[in-house]
């Protein structure tokens, strides 16, 4: 026997890599460097972006996409995708005006946030019974629902000058308008889910690891069905402060390529594609990001062309942001 | 043998290191292995073969320091391609063919012969036929993949690595998907790639594989080279010793007394069986106190069974009783209510979330249990069972708070165990408990299971490491090909021993 070297005790040795630091920082704070940043080369280059009257406006219209992409980050943190929101939105959208028109106009917003989420509802039983691919699921439905919205509204734009929850789109509590309140409230209650409830932590469970999920005990089936209702829900919700903003819905027009913004927010926000890892509050950051990209790029007088080229970019350069992000995350 | 001392190794690794961030997995390591030999690299799960193995192929770069000698000339491999030409060939032991192409498009994957981008199928077809005959297969170069076997699969592997004019041959444990039939065929056939002068490093755990094929062994531990055995030391004591660094006595621990409980039975399998796919149906006991051991080949339906208890799968008949009683267990979520808790083989995809800290892992059994009204986390709750299960388990871990992912082996597989341990559980389920788990962690694991016998709870473990099994096992069940064959230990009869072990095993012994 020619045994050689027998280093006594050889346990795995630790090293600590350098930019393991940078890596932490980066996944802690997420996109706010980035968004204050922008902020201030907009206030630099144009003088008038940091003030209380254009914040406001930004907020507003940065707030139907917050509700949009907290609903898509359930479902992202799960791994999987709804690209249907935009067109849900009109169908809540179309089915709240049009009731507001009829004897029932005090159901006008149950009936759209309950429209929602049925829509929620069927998305999340044909990927959580059937098993079936949430991007095909979802784009399925983005068409479909589609046909619904215009339906309901017999395809025409229904239009209701005194609607009744006109309030939520043109009012404002204490100064602060009722859809920035609304906005930040979603924010809040999916915070609280995700990080305080039995529920929130089962559904990173779920993103993170499916095979083990189930074998914990966790009803996966349930964590996909609940969701997919979330974000039909807020969709819902979206509508409603959609119809209140202009008094009407359009099934054709209306939320056309808001699933987009709303994916784009959460990858912004540094929500994991793969699921299970993600922060609601970087969704928050994501969608005023691109709001704010939309203000000051208007403000700048960029023509609406250019504007879009650039928001592309800046997507493409978050989702490079989400591949360097899991690499620094240790998956040994 | 060849007279080593004339001529140079075919191969020579010298002192391969590699780090990866956190873990060294390679620290100073050699290997010498020469043309018309085979030579045997044993170790434990986490040992570092594969890697080795992966610096060897150019999967990895290894640290600077290292050399390469390939017939005394150093070399440097820096990708699977740069090897492929270097005469280095692996076979994995997951087969890296293409499924859906023929045999002779897998031989000339990423070598076609083309003329001006057009792919000339019959020429590779033809010259497929001259490697095939020579390894005996039964099947043509218009085969498609997917409708071989295993074993024939394998045979398509070797034909490229032939094909390819390879003079060293890497298996990584060839015979683990392989019936016994099909062993013997590929034994034959490594034996006639030896005669032709290819030198052979040939993994396996399986002492007797070992014995009968190699010339030499070397054995590596925790990342490191430990030594080399010729053909004529090999024997089960000084290989197990080498692998396991110290004398057995000390690393297993068995104390609790499996007859405390008086044979109480808390779990009972009648006829437990998924239709006979892999499962024939199967029964057994394990009563309170007692570590029931379930050994077997791999691939003999052990983890099946065990998942077709727990609901994982879902069986086509068979009952559970609990206490006497029976129960209906349909899924995961059923078994855990009742009690029974299965821990993992594959901790990384089936039981952590890696993306979670060590305090979620450890607490997301209970966390319904311990929650507020309205499904709200209790945060303090969590805390303390974090805690209290870093200590008792003895998990190291800075903090509660760190990702489970950075954690090494041994203490990835604590969070996991105590996961289920916070669920009280009266019946534990083991699946492979000390896979990938590194020396000293494996014997604290046993200790962990022994005080766990001696609470009462009935415990099932599923090992392919014969001296585990024999080392912490009051009793054991035998599987082969999906049947059960007999038991060992207990009022059997028959002592815990390796032969007898095997004997059913490999059924030599059929069931009395």
């Amino acid at each position: 026997m020619n045994t050689t070297t027998t280093t006594a005790g050889a346990a795995p040795k630790k090293t600590s890599g350098m930019g393991t630091q940078l890596k932490g920082i980066i996944q802690a704070v997420g996109m706010l460097p980035v968004l204050i940043i922008i902020c201030v080369g907009f206030e630099l280059a144009t003088g008038k972006f940091i003030s209380t009257r254009n914040l406001t406006i930004v907020a507003q219209q940065a707030s139907i996409n917050i509700v949009l992409a907290a609903g898509m980050t359930f479902v992202i943190l799960t791994g999987g995708i709804d690209l249907s929101v935009g067109a849900v939105l009109a169908v809540a959208a179309v089915v709240a005006v049009a009731m507001s028109l009829s004897d029932l106009a005090f159901l006008a917003m149950p009936v759209a946030l309950l429209s929602g989420l049925a829509l929620g509802a069927i998305n999340g039983s044909l990927i959580a019974f059937l098993k079936l691919p949430p991007f095909i699921v979802t784009l399925g439905a983005m068409t479909a629902v589609r046909g619904l919205a215009r339906l309901a509204g017999n395809d025409t734009t229904v239009f209701n000058p005194s609607l009744p929850f006109a309030w939520i789109g043109n009012q404002q509590l204490f100064g602060v308008p009722w859809l920035v309140i609304i906005a930040l409230l979603v924010i809040a209650i999916s915070w609280f889910i995700l990080r305080r409830t039995v529920l929130g932590v089962r559904i990173y469970a779920v993103g993170g690891n499916p095979a083990a999920a189930r074998l914990s005990g966790i009803k996966v089936w349930m964590i996909l069905l609940i969701v997919y209702m979330i974000s039909g829900f807020l969709a819902g919700l979206g509508g409603i402060m959609s119809a209140a903003r202009t008094f009407s819905a359009n099934g054709a027009q209306l939320g056309l390529a808001y699933e987009l913004d709303a994916i784009a927010a959460v990858i912004l926000g540094g929500t994991s594609f793969v699921g299970g890892i993600g922060t609601i509050v970087g969704t928050l950051i994501g969608a005023l990001i691109i709001a704010v990209l939309s203000n000051g790029l208007i403000l700048m007088n960029v023509s609406e062309i250019w504007q879009f080229i650039i928001k592309g970019l800046v997507i493409i350069g978050a989702v490079a942001l989400d591949r360097y992000r899991l690499q620094g995350s240790a998956r040994t | 043998m060849a007279d080593q001392g004339n001529r140079p190794p075919t191969l020579e690794m010298r002192r391969i290191s590699k780090t990866f961030p956190g873990v060294k997995a390679l620290d100073g390591v050699q290997l010498k292995a020469w043309g018309g030999e085979v030579l045997a690299l044993m170790g434990e799960n986490g040992a570092g073969k594969s890697t080795l193995m992966k610096v060897l192929s150019g999967a990895y770069s290894a640290d600077p320091g290292g050399e390469i000698l390939i017939d005394g000339q150093k070399v440097e491999v820096n990708d699977p391609i740069h090897a492929k030409r270097l005469g280095i060939a692996i076979i994995y032991q997951e087969l890296s063919l293409a499924p859906n192409l023929t045999v002779a498009e897998n031989i000339f994957l990423g070598d076609e012969i083309a003329h001006r981008g057009l792919v000339d199928r019959k020429a590779q077809r033809e010259s497929c036929i001259e490697v095939l005959e020579r390894l005996g297969a039964t099947f043509g170069p218009a085969t498609v993949v997917n409708t071989l076997s295993i074993a024939e699969q394998q045979q398509v592997e070797i034909a490229r690595a032939l094909h390819a004019d390879a003079k060293i041959l890497v298996m990584d444990e060839p015979t683990t998907a392989l019936s016994s039939r099909e062993t013997e065929k590929l034994f034959e056939l490594v034996k006639q790639l030896r005669r032709d002068g290819i030198a052979i490093i040939y993994i396996s755990h399986r002492m007797a594989e070992v014995y009968e094929l190699s010339d030499r062994v070397s054995v590596l531990r925790d990342g490191t080279y430990v030594g080399t055995l010729e053909h004529a030391e090999i024997s089960a004591e000084a290989l197990v010793k080498m692998m396991v660094g110290r004398e057995l006595n000390t690393f297993y621990t068995k104390q609790h007394d499996a007859s405390a409980g008086q044979g109480r039975e808390v779990l009972h399998v009648e006829g437990m069986t998924d239709g006979g796919r892999r499962v024939h149906p199967a029964s057994l006991t394990v009563h309170e106190g007692e570590v029931l051991g379930l050994a077997g080949l791999v691939g003999a339906g052990r983890t099946e069974l065990a998942r077709l208890i727990y609901g994982a799968d879902s069986k086509a008949g068979g009952e559970v009783r609990l206490d006497g009683h029976p129960i209906r267990i349909e899924t995961p979520k059923e078994a855990i209510d009742h009690g029974i808790a299965y821990l993992t083989e594959d901790r990384k995809s089936q039981g952590l979330f890696l993306d979670m800290s060590v305090l979620e892992n450890i607490n997301l059994g209970v966390i319904d249990r311990d929650a507020k009204r309205g499904g709200v986390l209790d945060l303090k709750a969590g805390k303390r069972r974090a805690a209290g299960a870093i200590e008792a388990l003895g998990i190291r871990v800075a903090h509660p708070g760190v990702g489970v992912g950075s954690l090494s082996g041994g203490n990835q597989q604590k969070a996991l165990l105590s996961r289920w341990l916070e669920t009280e559980p009266r019946v534990l389920i083991l699946d492979e408990p000390t896979r990938g788990v590194d020396v000293g962690a494996k014997s604290e694991i046993y200790r962990i299971i022994d005080e766990l016998a001696g609470k009462g709870i009935a415990i099932l473990v599923i090992s392919s490491e014969l001296p585990e099994i024999i080392g912490i096992c009051d009793r054991v069940v035998v599987m082969r090909e999906g049947h059960i064959m007999g038991e060992v230990g207990g009022t059997s009869g028959r002592e815990i021993t390796q032969e007898n072990i095997m004997a059913y095993a490999t059924g030599v012994a059929a069931a009395a």
